[in-house]
């Protein structure tokens, strides 16, 4: 035994500190991966397509053209149409997706209890987990002869359909992030309105969802993003024709399925390649800026410092 | 305001019993709370003092799993009956509670918060500001928050928060304030200007308060109640408990041996 007052051996290193060495490597590898991979894929596709879309490019056919014709002998690479067709169908989406899901939040996050609320909190995640191209399969086979029928239309594939089956698909993640959102308030806000003799509603609308605003339009813009970048339901329930859509029966295109649909047709490194890439280019950007919004909301929390509007 | 007419009662409990789930947490509870009082009630942890507090407004059952018999009346009206409106219930007793809670809107919209929801009309500009005014100065606010007023209320200190808690009772003429432990999260400093602030609510408003804090109800109180496992052991001038308690639990408990 060492004496009393005496360390012991200081300089000793126990396997524990080993192992606290080899889990921070791992852990450090992973997080750098994470960024450098997500880094390599921005060069890849910038290399791919910045190029083109800087030197050969008519930016000005690029953004206001609707005409997307990239095999004719003379192509036109206008992506108008695709814009509008992408935009149109994430906006009908949200149309229904966000009343669904805020709706769905507010009442497993508010008024169901106990059991009601845990099976649905597994149902909705559930949901979350249908892969797209069922969606689109539902859209297909289900949507399609549907809405032929109920609004006599001669095609079913079109903003109506996608917008839809999109909505429906964005709706649970956007439930389950804006629930959390609800959850985050504290009771005591909820307790105090009531003892104050709020009513249910009254609390939800003058406390709840004003405290929970931040995350719940982060929800939102989540949904939005995922919207925007979904492919293959979209390529299947569109109808996947070019066109600048008057109303939600037209059949138009995506910018993301016109990737998909073309990309592996066309020779590497020729004009219609490149041009893909940059739409590439251009899909990366918005869904960056929506998803930069959204973690901008978040972290907003709750500093509404200032004066009263 | 020592009146001399006889007072009435602000609260008064008969034959009340409080389960949560299969847990009883009140036994048969009587009590008589009179009118521009302070009256504090005190007991160990989980004695059951702010079950009862809870149960006067109510607050208890936003958790379904609350059984109650007997009965409760504030100034007569019975508060438990099946066709009670809560909203009535909870506009004439108002409560603060153990953590301020100051909702994360702006000092002035704190005030007005409940006013508002009880209020159809819209108030005028005017009535507004002075009602905002008025029971910022009640609470000893005013001087401290009239130049922010549109400041969130969560950026003051947890004294102001508290004060302006109590506050925003103020403008719905409640008569009856409960208090669960309106100190306990505050510093010394705090807690002497909140309990201040009570003494002078006193006589205008009929309060309970709950504390774990013996001093305070020593110093901040007309009569005391002490509670011990959901039954009332004692209730009298909180200076005759103090001094002369006539159970040995009282006894035991003021000088410190459990609790």
């Amino acid at each position: 035994m060492a004496d009393r007052g005496a360390l012991p051996d200081v300089q000793r290193r126990s396997a524990a500190w080993w192992q606290d060495k080899v889990a921070q490597g791992l852990v450090l590898i992973g997080g750098v991966s994470a960024i450098v991979l997500i880094l390599a894929i921005f060069i890849f596709v910038a290399q791919e397509g910045l190029g083109f879309l800087l030197k050969d490019l008519d930016l000005v056919e690029f953004f206001t053209s609707p005409a997307w014709r990239p095999t004719s002998d003379e192509p036109e690479y206008g992506i108008l149409a695709l814009m509008a067709g992408t935009a149109s169908v994430t906006g009908l989406a949200m149309l229904i997706a966000v009343p669904f899901s805020l709706g769905a939040a507010i009442y497993i996050g508010e008024f169901a209890t106990g059991r009601t609320r845990e099976v649905l909190k597994v149902l909705v995640e559930l949901l979350a987990a249908i892969p797209s191209v069922v969606w689109g399969f539902i859209g297909l086979s289900i949507m399609n002869p549907l809405i032929i029928d109920v609004f006599d239309v001669p095609v079913g594939l079109s903003v109506l359909n996608a917008g839809v089956i999109l909505g429906l698909m964005a709706a649970p993640i956007m439930t389950t992030i804006a629930e959390d959102a609800l959850k985050a308030v504290p009771d005591g806000y909820r307790e105090a309105a009531e003892a104050l003799g709020a009513t249910r509603w009254q609390v939800i609308f003058k406390v709840v969802l004003p405290s929970a605003k931040n995350g719940l339009v982060a929800a939102i813009l989540l949904g939005v993003g995922r919207g925007f970048g979904e492919t293959m339901a979209v390529l299947m329930a569109t109808g996947h024709s070019v066109n600048i859509p008057t109303s939600p029966f037209d059949s138009v295109r995506a910018m993301t399925a016109t990737i998909a649909a073309e990309l592996g047709e066309t020779a590497q490194g020729s004009p219609h390649y490149q041009v893909l890439f940059s739409i590439g280019i251009m899909l990366f950007l918005v869904t960056f800026v929506i998803n930069m919004a959204a973690d901008v909301f978040v972290r907003g929390g709750f500093k509404l410092k200032g004066k009263r509007k | 305001m020592a009146s001399k007419q006889p007072r009435r009662l602000a609260i008064e409990s008969k034959g009340l019993s409080l389960w949560y789930g299969d847990f009883q947490a009140l036994f048969d509870v009587d009590l008589k709370i009179r009118e521009g009082k302070i009256t504090s009630l005190i007991g160990p942890s989980g004695c059951g003092k702010s079950t009862f507090l809870r149960s006067i407004n109510r607050i208890n059952e936003r958790h379904s799993y609350v059984r109650t018999e007997g009965t409760v009346e504030v100034f007569g009206e019975d508060v438990m009956g099946e066709d009670v409106e809560l909203v009535q219930v909870r506009r004439q007793v108002g409560m603060v509670f153990q953590r301020p809670n100051a909702l994360p809107i702006s000092i002035a919209d704190n005030v007005m918060f409940g006013y508002e929801l009880h209020t159809a009309a819209k108030p005028s500009r005017f009535e507004r500001d002075n009602l905002i005014e008025e029971s910022l100065k009640r609470v000893l606010l005013w001087d401290q928050v009239k130049d922010r007023l549109g400041d969130v209320a969560t950026s003051l200190s947890l004294e102001e928060q508290q004060k302006l808690c109590i506050a925003r009772l103020l403008p719905l003429k409640p008569s009856v304030l409960l208090m669960d432990e309106p100190c306990s999260a505050l510093d010394p400093k705090a807690t002497a200007a909140v309990e201040d602030l009570i003494w002078e609510l006193r006589g205008e408003y009929s309060i309970l308060i709950v504390t774990h804090n013996m001093a305070q109800a020593r110093r901040a109180s007309d009569e005391c109640i002490f509670m011990l496992m959901g039954k009332v052991i004692e209730h009298t001038k909180t200076e005759d408990m103090f001094l002369t308690p006539e159970n040995q639990a009282t006894a035991d408990y003021i000088e410190g041996r459990y609790g």
